[in-house]
């Protein structure tokens, strides 16, 4: 089943979070990590919700990570798979599971990050089984 | 300072619609008011706190108040979801307690049903501006699969099955039977549940609570009112509240925000699970029992699909009784928000009321528990423990 059979809404971009657009355009994932207190997080927020702290940047994640959860939503006109995966930086964010059978899916399994055209955005990250 | 024995929950009112195509929201708040009002004996007149949440239409509380006559010294329109109303009675018992109103009044209603909404299967974007928006939405986030998330990952981490789940439908079912506004009044098995369409793996529609129209109101007073009234009194003893989100992404689906509202209420009220004798807990779905009960204590974490099994949870069977109004899983949910209904049956059975059939013998303390919002990523937990007074 593929991701292209169903139509993903754009994401709205705001100034807060173009950075991670402008490379998810270009292919890659990025997280941000709080300077003051070294904690990665994921959405990506100009203050780190762990302390606080102003002083955030962007870093590139590998995009290799495990599947957390999932679920298949069997109702939809085509279904698919809503998952949370966890990366190798350590947060854990919400996407889709794609390039899979959907029944294939499980926990525990390795997944890599690959960028999915929106309608009308910028391609958002979603999930094949690496 | 402790709540504790200072407000009394006086009246309550469940609206006895379930599909209200020829009424208005405000119509259903209001009729909802003068149901509890009634059913405690007093009137608009003697209400001067006023408490709601996102359900009420306009400027919430202020088109409320206006649309009703309200003359008020206290509002509260904390909004939390599902949970709301929940919170709304541990709200109401603190401002009583603080002296800043004698009476307060909690209304929800609303119309998804005779407005067609996909409640929970419709991806929901609470607008651009919601700062999750943006990293959710594209991948078509539900109410129901994102439940769905959660359940997986229990069955996965504790080895929880579909047929444990699948009880607490049962238990809901055969508590329905008896009530005759229940949308859904027919006695199902776990078989049938199991075997009912698959909507969001590994919930099942038989595992999804219901759509309805309607609402509900409570009274909280101050203890010298309720004792000049003539009804059973029922006091709060104890409320807690939580928010469990996302953790900057340090997600874990397992537990909710009931570890920390539940032994706040618990240690409010100077009782223990094993003292509680009947639950309400909120039932958008059966994953969302099955997870409370653990995080209240009334089971080790992970053990809540053997707790549930074999009709424990049913009146006159098992060891807790819950729901026995049939719950959202198959009474009501008006407005898609469970939290009310579920003190309101709480209220019942403390007095006495609830059907006999399913009336729990010497229920002399319950607990009602709300959830609101996405299951264990960004929900409110609220705990309410009231007493009758004997």
């Amino acid at each position: 089943m593929s991701a292209t059979m169903r139509t993903i809404p754009a994401p709205p971009v705001s100034a807060e979070t173009k950075p991670f657009w402008d490379a998810a355009a270009a292919g890659r994932l990025l997280l941000k990590r709080c300077e003051a207190c070294g904690e990665p997080h994921y959405y990506p927020r100009a203050a780190c919700p762990f302390c606080g702290s102003a002083r955030t940047s962007w870093q590139e994640a590998s995009g290799r990570g495990t599947i957390y959860s999932y679920s298949v939503f069997r109702r939809a006109p085509v279904p698919y798979a809503i998952a949370y995966v966890t990366l190798e930086e350590g947060p854990t964010l919400m996407t889709n599971i794609v390039d899979s059978d959907l029944d294939a899916i499980r926990i525990g399994q390795r997944v890599r990050v690959r960028f999915v055209p929106t309608d009308g955005g910028p391609p958002v990250p979603m999930f094949a089984p690496a | 300072m402790s709540i504790k024995g200072k407000a009394y929950i006086a009246g309550v009112f469940e609206h006895p619609t379930r599909k209200a195509d020829d009424k208005s929201v405000a119509e259903l708040h209001a009729e909802s008011a003068r149901g509890a009002l009634a059913d405690a004996g007093l009137s608009f007149g003697d209400v001067d706190a006023y408490f709601c949440a996102g359900d009420a239409p306009g400027l919430g509380g202020l088109s409320m108040a206006d649309y009703m006559g309200l003359k008020l010294r206290h509002i509260d329109t904390t909004e939390t979801g599902g949970s709301s109303y929940v919170v709304h009675v541990g709200h109401a018992a603190e401002a009583i307690a603080a002296g800043k109103c004698n009476v307060a009044l909690i209304t929800l209603a609303g119309r998804p049903r005779a407005e067609g909404m996909a409640t929970g299967t419709a991806p929901r974007s609470y607008g651009a501006a919601a700062p999750d928006v943006a990293f959710e939405f594209p991948f078509g986030p539900t109410v129901v699969n994102q439940y769905a998330m959660a359940a997986m990952r229990h069955m996965h981490q504790y080895g929880t099955t579909s047929a444990q789940l699948a009880w607490i439908k049962v238990a809901a079912s055969q508590h329905a039977q008896h009530n005759p506004n229940a949308l859904l009044r027919e006695v199902v098995t776990v078989e049938e549940v199991v075997s009912s369409p698959m909507v969001a793996d590994p919930l099942h529609r038989l595992d999804c609570c219901v759509i309805t129209d309607g609402g509900g109101a409570i009274v909280v007073t101050r203890p010298d009112v309720a004792k000049a009234l003539r009804r059973p009194r029922v006091r709060v003893l104890g409320a807690g509240e939580a928010v469990k989100h996302q953790a900057g992404g340090k997600i874990d689906l397992t537990y909710t925000g009931a570890v920390w509202s539940g032994p706040a209420a618990f240690a409010e009220a100077g009782v223990r699970p094993a003292d509680v004798k009947y639950v309400s807990i909120y039932d958008s779905f059966t994953i969302t029992v099955l997870i409370t009960l653990e995080d209240l204590g009334f089971c080790d974490k992970g053990q809540g699909g053997k707790f549930v099994a074999d009709g424990n949870l049913i009146s006159g069977v098992g060891r807790l009784p819950f729901n026995t109004d049939g719950g959202g899983l198959c009474n009501n949910h008006p407005a898609n928000r469970g939290g009310l209904t579920k003190v309101v049956e709480a209220v019942r059975q403390l007095r006495g009321e609830a059907h006999p059939s399913v009336q729990v013998k010497s229920c002399d303390v319950a607990l009602a528990h709300g959830t609101g919002g996405s299951l264990a990523t960004r929900h409110a937990s609220a705990t309410v423990i009231m007493e009758r007074e004997s």
